[in-house]
């Protein structure tokens, strides 16, 4: 079996906010063409541990290496997509269209007035073909549904073809419906053009159905493995009992 | 219509008036979007202590307007991220500071009070030749940093965090949009003076967010407003014998009304 090129690794993490821990000497890696859930209870450093490899935050003790190279020398953040929790709160007289939306995360151009245009046009198109969301290319984005936000910044994060694509509880007040489409072109991502994914979910429908990796939190790294022996892990029957994996049916 | 335009006094304040308006209502657009309109009016409130140290210093008081603005809106930044306050706390600290300067060096000096009111009012078509060259110089280039990074402080307006993990310099950008508030506030002045500058920053902003179906129509309509308050503004206070800088305000805020109303026939 080949081994897969290691994207992200984790050595001895720990954060403190306000002197209070969050989490506390987290090790291990994510490799090329995994789909990682990352699991746990409110509040056992889920949405910190991904913002601390997003360098979001500076972790107060240990180191992050992205792709190789450490986080603070790291340049390559077009290779890297991501979805922020609670990012469908739009001012519904925001002006800017799905379009406009996707056009965010493309790199400031350089280029003379008109050159690359069409490249760029071509980009933003397909993200949205991708995402089920070309219809709506020119619709305000406060006017759309929070599914179909929620479109969009997935089409945001992946319009620049990143290898990996980083998602924090992104289906949080979206229909069942929508849910199912999402995860299903998650699923495709990943499995047809290799995006690695790491998704903060507290859903286990979404962990057995699509996800090949996981890592459990509580303050400190509970579990990392694969999926199968995640459930049979101890860690699995912990969450299940106190109530913190929740099944929708996809 | 001619005979207004026949004026030198009145060609270098539409000249002026409009390329300050131009740079205010594409500002005003990223401000008003992320929540930060108010900085205009406390920063306005420190080109007061500005200008009166000018007058003060016999030096051209824009100039110190402007130095003593952009000093002041970093200030409030790091004072808002040292210290943890909220930024309408940390604008309003150094509003009311630079207020007080301008006071005490009025009263010091007990001879600059026409020249302070002028500041305080403005006096477009009075502006002299040496506030146009200024004008001329630094409006554009405040609209050219603008649209050269127009991507980028679109992204950070929407989602701050996102375009930082997206490699977006949030902390730069947050300087630069800081630095161009103090220049186009520091140039509004004179345009419509200290008390009414937070206008040219608001009204055609709002107004184009309130029928805008996109951010570049925002922008665009943003632009029409702040051109046309200023065109039928200066018009008004020729033909009305009015103080250009609320004919100014207030034709921006008629078209404001009409965009409002124009919206609700849309939603309904």
């Amino acid at each position: 079996m080949n081994e897969e090129r290691e994207l992200i690794r984790v050595e001895g993490v720990s954060f403190q906010y306000h002197s209070v821990p969050v989490l506390l000497e987290v090790t291990f890696s994510i490799a090329q063409g995994d789909f990682l859930a990352i699991l746990g209870p409110n509040g056992s450093g889920k949405t910190t541990l991904i913002k601390l490899i997003l360098g979001l935050l500076r972790p107060t003790r240990g180191r992050l290496l992205l792709m190789g190279k450490p986080i603070e020398e790291f340049k390559a953040w077009s290779k890297i997509g991501y979805v922020p929790q609670k990012s469908t709160h739009v001012d519904l007289l925001y002006p800017g269209t799905a379009k406009e939306v996707v056009a965010m995360a493309l790199p400031p151009s350089r280029r003379r007035p008109g050159q690359g245009k069409k490249e760029e046009e071509m980009a933003i198109h397909s993200a949205l073909e991708q995402v089920g969301m070309l219809d709506y290319r020119d619709w305000p984005i406060g006017r759309l549904s929070g599914g179909q936000q929620q479109r969009v910044f997935i089409a945001r994060a992946i319009v620049n073809k990143p290898e990996m694509l980083f998602l924090d509880e992104p289906t949080a007040g979206v229909d069942a419906a929508t849910q199912a489409l999402f995860y299903e072109m998650l699923h495709q991502l990943n499995a047809e053009r290799r995006v690695t994914i790491v998704l903060v979910t507290h859903d286990i429908g979404i962990v057995n159905k699509h996800v090949t990796k996981v890592a459990c939190l509580n303050q400190k790294l509970v579990f990392h493995g694969s999926h199968q022996d995640f459930c049979r892990s101890e860690a699995f029957k912990t969450m299940l009992a106190s109530g913190h994996l929740v099944a929708h049916s996809h | 219509m001619d005979t207004f335009f026949a004026y030198g006094f009145f060609q270098r304040a539409l000249l002026a008036g409009l390329l300050v308006a131009i740079a205010s209502a594409v500002l005003g657009l990223f401000l008003v979007l992320r929540r930060d309109a108010m900085i205009g009016h406390g920063l306005a409130h420190v080109t007061f202590g500005g200008v009166a140290l000018g007058l003060f210093l016999n030096i051209l008081p824009l100039g110190a307007a402007l130095a003593v603005a952009v000093l002041a809106s970093l200030a409030i930044m790091k004072l808002k991220e040292k210290a943890g306050l909220h930024g309408d706390t940390a604008i309003g600290i150094f509003s009311s500071a630079g207020m007080a300067v301008g006071i005490a060096l009025a009263s010091l000096a007990g001879r600059f009070n026409a020249d302070l009111m002028s500041y305080l009012f403005g006096d477009i078509l009075a502006i002299d030749m040496r506030e146009v060259a200024l004008s001329c110089g630094l409006a554009p280039v405040v609209v050219f940093v603008l649209l050269a990074n127009y991507r980028r402080l679109m992204f950070l307006t929407f989602d701050r965090e996102a375009a930082r993990a997206a490699g977006v310099r949030t902390a730069r950008l947050d300087i630069l949009l800081a630095v161009l508030t103090s220049v186009t506030v520091v140039l509004g002045m004179k345009v419509v003076g200290i008390l009414l500058v937070t206008a040219l920053l608001v009204i055609p902003a709002g107004s184009a967010l309130l029928l805008a179906s996109s951010f570049r129509q925002a922008l665009i309509l943003s632009f029409l407003v702040a051109s046309l308050s200023v065109v039928l503004g200066l018009i008004a206070a020729f033909s009305l014998d009015l103080p250009a800088s609320a004919t100014v305000v207030l034709t921006s805020f008629i078209i404001f009304g009409v965009f409002y109303l124009g919206r609700r026939r849309r939603l309904s």
